[in-house]
């Protein structure tokens, strides 16, 4: 092929973002068409230098909006390109649209998503708002801790979107500058070892197939349309996540690194649990092993495949527990929240009696703390003791003014 | 096509055009295609007009603009001579009427009831320019 490889050193000094970048380097993306947004702005600025180096053969399409970026990206997928773009916040809700045109057209396209807070007021900082407005998009969600795990989990997603019994968009989801603008040591893949578990991409259904001509992005009515949707979230249901848990398999042979459907952190015994995504899952796993030095037994599960729900697996991990908190990192804006809603749905119909309650925290960028955490665990102790939650059922963390908690 | 369950077709929001691979579409005559059933060609959308563009070879001159102008592809001509209009997706919009250029014009349009032959033996004379 005409480009250069790089070489690596084993562990370079990376962030999020151009851990991100250097893994459609080595996925070879054909096209990335793109619109800058912070804080995701580095990952396509990243494809397009090293695509202007030499380092890639593809097509970087500027265009005028993020709605234009994944228009694009449909498009060139619909031809029967590898296609990845990345953006936050208020560029991926100028998406929204286009995301359900990509998943119901079946199309494997990658798109980073550097979390960040919706708008108004502005804010470019870090909540899971944007994560959460796309769920019920068709599109597979992941979600990365740190840079190393935005790193892979591209990799993960691309062979997994990509799969043909599979065919549907995925995200990679890291925290926006928490993850995405912290440089920290990341392991790499050598280009070739990269590559090969990417694997060339296989056309599909193609419009560059001028042998086989298709219409892409047809109408149907009442008489198909719930047709389509019907089967669209049976291979979500059934097919996404043994076909997601083999790319992680795979993954840990190739570099040793485990990833988990749902990552359990000291849970074979624990009484009370934090539930949550992004960089707070590190946060809680320091904080869970200060809190057992303290007689309490605690343990974390952090979300590693937001779509599709991992419902049968997190019933599962909470199954022992007395005492669950689930933390969102969203507005839920009048209900109870997306993790209280989906944990509450997964174990209502078991023998699981644990009490449960919701957490507000963190919108705009604001920190989550050891100590807020602390106060938490010991929170989800007092109820585990007294058999009953001791507070309101939904609660506000790290937010100035008298206590805000409801239900 | 119709009531085939969720399992039965291909995924995507796809159709495809023709039964089995092709060659030298372009080349190829619409009704020696193989076209699937999905494709426009088999479905008859001649309900969607209220007018009709008659033709009326005696004054045709071939010039082939119908054809060009056509925004549906409805005029069918063969090696460069005008034989008639394809009414199952004609949709009756008048452009082909409009472009005529032979005095009288070869294409009138007329409400969808009118017979044809009527419409023929009533068909305008030569406009002299003296009214």
């Amino acid at each position: 092929m005409a480009f250069d490889k790089m070489e690596l050193r084993d562990i370079e000094v990376w962030d999020g973002n151009f851990a991100a970048a250097q893994a459609l380097r080595q996925c070879q993306i054909d096209v990335v068409a793109a619109y800058p947004i912070t804080p995701s702005t580095p990952i396509v600025e990243g494809y397009a230098k090293f695509l202007a180096d030499g380092y890639v053969e593809g097509e970087f399409v500027m265009v005028e909006s993020e709605h234009a970026a994944m228009s694009g990206c449909i498009g060139a997928a619909a031809a029967g390109g590898r296609v990845a773009t990345a953006t936050s916040s208020q560029g991926l809700a100028l998406m929204s649209e286009t995301l359900y045109q990509a998943s119901g057209m079946r199309l494997p396209i990658v798109l980073n998503l550097v979390n960040r807070a919706l708008a108004a007021p502005l804010n470019v900082n870090g909540d899971h708002s944007d994560m959460y407005m796309v769920r019920d998009s068709g599109w597979i969600q992941f979600d990365a801790y740190n840079p190393q795990e935005a790193y892979d989990l591209n990799f993960i997603a691309f062979k997994v979107a990509e799969d043909h019994d599979v065919r549907l968009p995925a995200i990679v989801n890291q925290d926006g500058f928490m993850t995405s603008h912290t440089a920290q040591g990341v392991k790499t893949l050598t280009d070739d070892a990269a590559y090969n578990f990417v694997g060339e991409f296989k056309p599909m259904n193609d419009m560059l197939d001028l042998d086989h001509p298709v219409t892409h992005g047809v109408q149907t009515e009442e008489d198909w349309h719930f047709e389509h949707k019907a089967r669209q979230h049976r291979d979500l249901m059934v097919t996404v996540m043994p076909k997601i848990q083999a790319a992680f398999d795979e993954f840990e042979k190739l570099s040793g690194r485990k990833y988990n459907i749902v990552e359990e952190y000291d849970m074979d015994d624990a009484d009370v649990a934090v539930v949550c995504m992004g960089t707070s899952v590190e946060t809680a796993r320091e904080v869970a092993t200060e809190m057992r030095a303290q007689g309490i037994k605690a343990g974390v599960v952090g979300i590693r495949v937001l779509r599709p729900f991992p419902f049968m697996e997190i019933a599962e991990a909470l199954k022992d527990v007395k005492a669950i908190a689930a933390l969102d990192r969203s507005s839920p804006n009048g209900a109870a929240g997306m993790l209280f809603n989906e944990i509450a749905g997964a174990l209502f119909n078991t023998d699981t009696k644990a009490l449960l309650s919701g957490y507000v925290y963190g919108l705009g960028g604001r920190d989550l703390t050891k100590a807020h955490l602390r106060d938490l665990y010991k929170e989800l102790q007092a109820n585990a003791d007294a058999g009953k939650v001791t507070t309101q059922l939904q609660q506000f963390i790290g937010v100035r003014g008298p206590k805000l908690a409801f239900l | 096509m119709a009531n085939k369950g969720w399992d039965e077709f291909e995924i995507g929001a796809m159709l495809r055009s023709f039964n089995g691979p092709v060659s030298d579409v372009a080349l190829t005559h619409q009704e020696d295609r193989d076209y699937s059933e999905n494709n426009s060609f088999t479905a008859s959308v001649a309900d969607w007009r209220i007018e009709k563009p008659v033709f009326n070879k005696d004054y045709c001159i071939d010039c082939q603009f119908c054809w060009i102008y056509c925004p549906d592809i409805s005029i069918i001509s063969r090696d460069k001579k005008m034989v008639g209009v394809d009414m199952d997706h004609c949709k009756g919009c008048g452009i082909c009427v409009e472009v005529c250029p032979t005095n009288p014009k070869s294409l009138l349009m007329y409400s969808e009831q009118t017979d044809e032959e009527e419409a023929l033996a009533a068909w305008p004379s030569k406009e002299t320019g003296e009214k």
